[in-house]
C-alpha cells in the first residue's frame, strides 16, 4: 500500500526567486500606504477641526506693561467683551495656563515667574452670530491699554490648506504604491510564467483551462501577499504607536488632538485586505492576459 | 470524426512544412503515421493535439471546424485527446502518480476515484512500486510508460503517440502496442507516429506516409 499524500501544486511556484521578495516588498508597501493613508486622514479630520474652531473663538492678548498692573486691563477687557453682542463667553485663562504655554520654548519653571506673562482671554462667539471681529479689536484694543486681538482664522486657514496638500499627498503616496506594488507582481508573474512555460504547454495539451493556470498563480501570489500585509500593518501599527507617543504632549498643548473615526480606522486596515485582493487579481488578470497570446 | 483538407502550416513567417494535407481520421481507426526526420510528423501532430493553428485549410474535430473555435472552447476539446511525446513531458516536481493523474485532476474528477484508477493503470504498465518516483529517478523507458499511462487515463477519444515504444525494450513494446489496440478496440481512435517500420507492418493497420511535408495514405498498411 502506499503512501498517501496531499497532491503537489502543479506549478512550482514557491521555487521562483522572482517572487521570494515579495512579501517582504509587499509588507514594505502596506506598511507605507498604511501611514500614509492614516496621515491622510487624520490631516483631514483635523482640517475641519481647526476651521470650526476659527470660526467661533477669538484670542485676546494684554501685553504686560512696566510700571501698569496687568489685572485691572485684564478685568476691564473681560468687561467690555462680555457686554459686546455676540460672545458667548469670556475667560481669562490663568497664568499657570500661561506658563504651561510657554514652557516647551522657555523651559524652567522658575524663570517663567519671573517674566511679566501677558494676560490671555479666550473669547467663544455665539456660532449664529455675525460678530464684526475687526469693531471689536478697533475698540477693544482702543479701550484697553496693550490690548491686541488675535483672529485665528487667519493662520488656521493657513494651516487647513497646508493639511489639505498634505493629505492629497498622503492619497498620492498610497496611490502610488498601489501602482509600484502592481508593476511588481506584474513583473513576479511574468517571470514566473516564463520559468514555467513547459509545464503550463503540458497543461493546456491535458486540457488545463486558462482560467485554471491563472489560478495557480492567483493564489499562489495571494499567500505570498497575504504574508506580507500582516507583517506590513504590524510594522505600521508599531511606528503608528511611537509617532503617536511622541506628538501626543505637542497637540495637547498646541492643536486639538488628531483622532480617526471608526470609518477612517476601516479604511486604514482595509488596505492590507485590499492589497491582498489587488495582488491576487494582478496576477490573475497578467496569466489570462499572457496566455490569450497563444493559440 | 476528424478531417483535414487541404492544409498547409507553417511556423511565423517560415515557409509551410506541411502542404495540402487531406485525410479523415474516422472513429475508432488505426492508423500509424511514419516518416523520415524533419518530415513533419511533429508538426501534423501538433496540429491535431491543437497546439498550433493551420494556415490555411480545414481541420474538422470531433464535428467542430478549429477555425471557428474560440480559445475557450480548446480545452474541452484537448480533454478527448491523448498524447504521448517523444520526450515525455512529464513534470519533473510531480510523483510518477500525480503525473498520470494530472489529466483527471483537470477534468475534476474526484481525488478518491483518481487515486485508484491511477494506481491501478500504473501497476498495469509495470510501475506498481514506482508510483511516488519522480522522473528525475525513473528510466527512459519508465518515463516512457508513465507518459502513456498519463494519456490514457482519461480514455480519450483520440489517442496520439510520438514514438511511443523508443525508449523500451521489445517486450514492453509489445504490451504498449497491446494497451493501444486493446484502447482501440474499445473506440478510441489512434493514431502512432513511428519510424519503425518493422514495428509498422506488425500490424495490419492504414498507414500515413510524410515526405517533405506531404502525405502520402498507405490504406493497407506500409508496403
Amino acid at each position: 500500500m502506499s503512501r498517501r499524500r496531499r497532491p503537489a501544486p502543479l506549478l512550482e511556484l514557491g521555487r521562483d526567486t522572482s517572487g521570494r521578495s515579495l512579501p517582504g516588498v509587499v509588507a514594505v508597501m502596506v506598511a507605507l500606504a498604511v501611514l500614509a493613508m492614516a496621515g491622510a486622514l487624520m490631516l483631514d479630520s483635523a482640517g475641519g477641526d481647526w476651521q470650526a474652531i476659527g470660526e467661533d473663538r477669538l484670542l485676546v492678548q494684554i501685553d504686560a506693561i512696566p510700571g501698569t498692573p496687568t489685572a485691572p486691563r485684564l478685568e476691564a477687557a473681560l468687561a467690555q467683551l462680555r457686554a459686546t453682542p455676540g460672545v458667548a463667553s469670556a475667560q481669562a485663562m490663568p497664568q499657570s495656563g500661561i506658563a504651561n504655554l510657554l514652557r516647551p520654548w522657555l523651559g524652567d519653571a522658575a524663570l517663567l515667574q519671573d517674566l511679566p506673562l501677558p494676560g490671555v482671554i479666550e473669547v467663544r462667539l455665539q456660532s449664529n452670530a455675525a460678530v464684526d471681529r475687526r469693531a471689536l479689536a478697533v475698540g477693544l484694543e482702543a479701550a484697553v491699554a496693550g490690548a491686541r486681538v488675535d483672529d485665528p482664522r487667519a493662520w488656521l486657514a493657513q494651516l487647513s490648506a497646508v493639511s489639505e496638500s498634505l493629505r492629497a499627498l498622503g492619497f498620492a503616496v498610497v496611490a502610488a504604491i498601489a501602482l509600484a506594488t502592481i508593476a511588481m507582481i506584474v513583473f513576479a508573474t511574468n517571470a514566473g510564467l516564463g520559468n514555467h512555460h513547459e509545464t503550463i504547454a503540458v497543461l493546456h495539451t491535458i486540457g488545463a483551462r486558462d482560467q485554471f493556470i491563472a489560478a495557480q498563480f492567483q493564489w499562489h501570489i495571494l499567500a505570498l501577499a497575504l504574508r506580507g500585509a500582516i507583517v506590513g500593518l504590524a510594522l505600521a501599527a508599531l511606528v503608528a504607536f511611537a509617532v503617536a507617543r511622541t506628538a501626543g504632549d505637542l497637540q495637547a498643548t498646541l492643536l486639538p488632538p488628531m483622532r480617526l473615526s471608526p470609518t477612517d480606522w476601516a479604511g486604514i486596515v482595509a488596505i492590507p485586505v485590499i492589497s491582498v485582493v489587488l495582488a491576487a487579481l494582478t496576477a490573475r488578470l497578467t496569466v489570462m492576459r499572457a496566455l490569450r497570446r497563444e493559440v | 470524426m476528424i478531417r483535414f483538407e487541404n492544409v498547409g502550416m507553417r511556423y511565423g513567417p517560415e515557409p509551410e512544412v506541411l502542404h495540402d494535407l487531406s485525410f479523415t481520421l474516422k472513429p475508432g481507426s488505426f492508423h500509424f503515421l511514419t516518416g523520415p526526420s524533419g518530415a513533419g510528423k511533429s508538426s501534423l501532430l501538433k496540429l491535431l493535439y491543437l497546439a498550433h493553428r493551420p494556415s490555411r485549410g480545414i481541420i474538422t474535430m470531433f464535428d467542430n471546424d478549429i477555425a471557428g473555435l474560440a480559445r475557450d472552447d480548446l480545452p474541452g476539446l484537448r480533454r478527448r485527446i491523448g498524447v504521448v511525446f517523444q520526450e515525455f513531458r512529464l513534470i519533473n516536481h510531480l510523483t510518477a502518480i500525480e503525473n498520470v493523474a494530472l489529466p483527471l485532476r483537470i477534468a475534476g474528477v474526484p481525488e478518491r476515484q483518481v487515486r485508484s484508477h491511477v494506481e491501478e493503470l500504473l501497476t498495469w504498465v509495470g510501475l506498481g512500486e514506482r508510483l511516488n518516483a519522480r522522473p528525475s529517478v525513473l528510466s527512459g523507458g519508465e518515463k516512457q510508460r508513465v507518459a502513456i499511462a498519463r494519456a490514457v487515463i482519461a480514455k480519450p477519444d483520440l489517442l496520439l503517440a510520438d514514438e511511443p515504444t523508443g525508449n523500451v525494450d521489445p517486450v514492453m513494446a509489445r504490451r504498449l502496442m497491446y494497451l493501444f489496440v486493446e484502447l482501440n478496440k474499445i473506440g478510441t481512435t489512434l493514431l502512432i507516429a513511428s519510424h519503425d517500420t518493422g514495428l509498422i507492418r506488425q500490424f495490419d493497420q492504414p498507414c500515413m506516409e510524410l515526405k517533405g511535408g506531404t502525405l502520402v495514405l498507405h490504406p493497407d498498411g506500409l508496403p
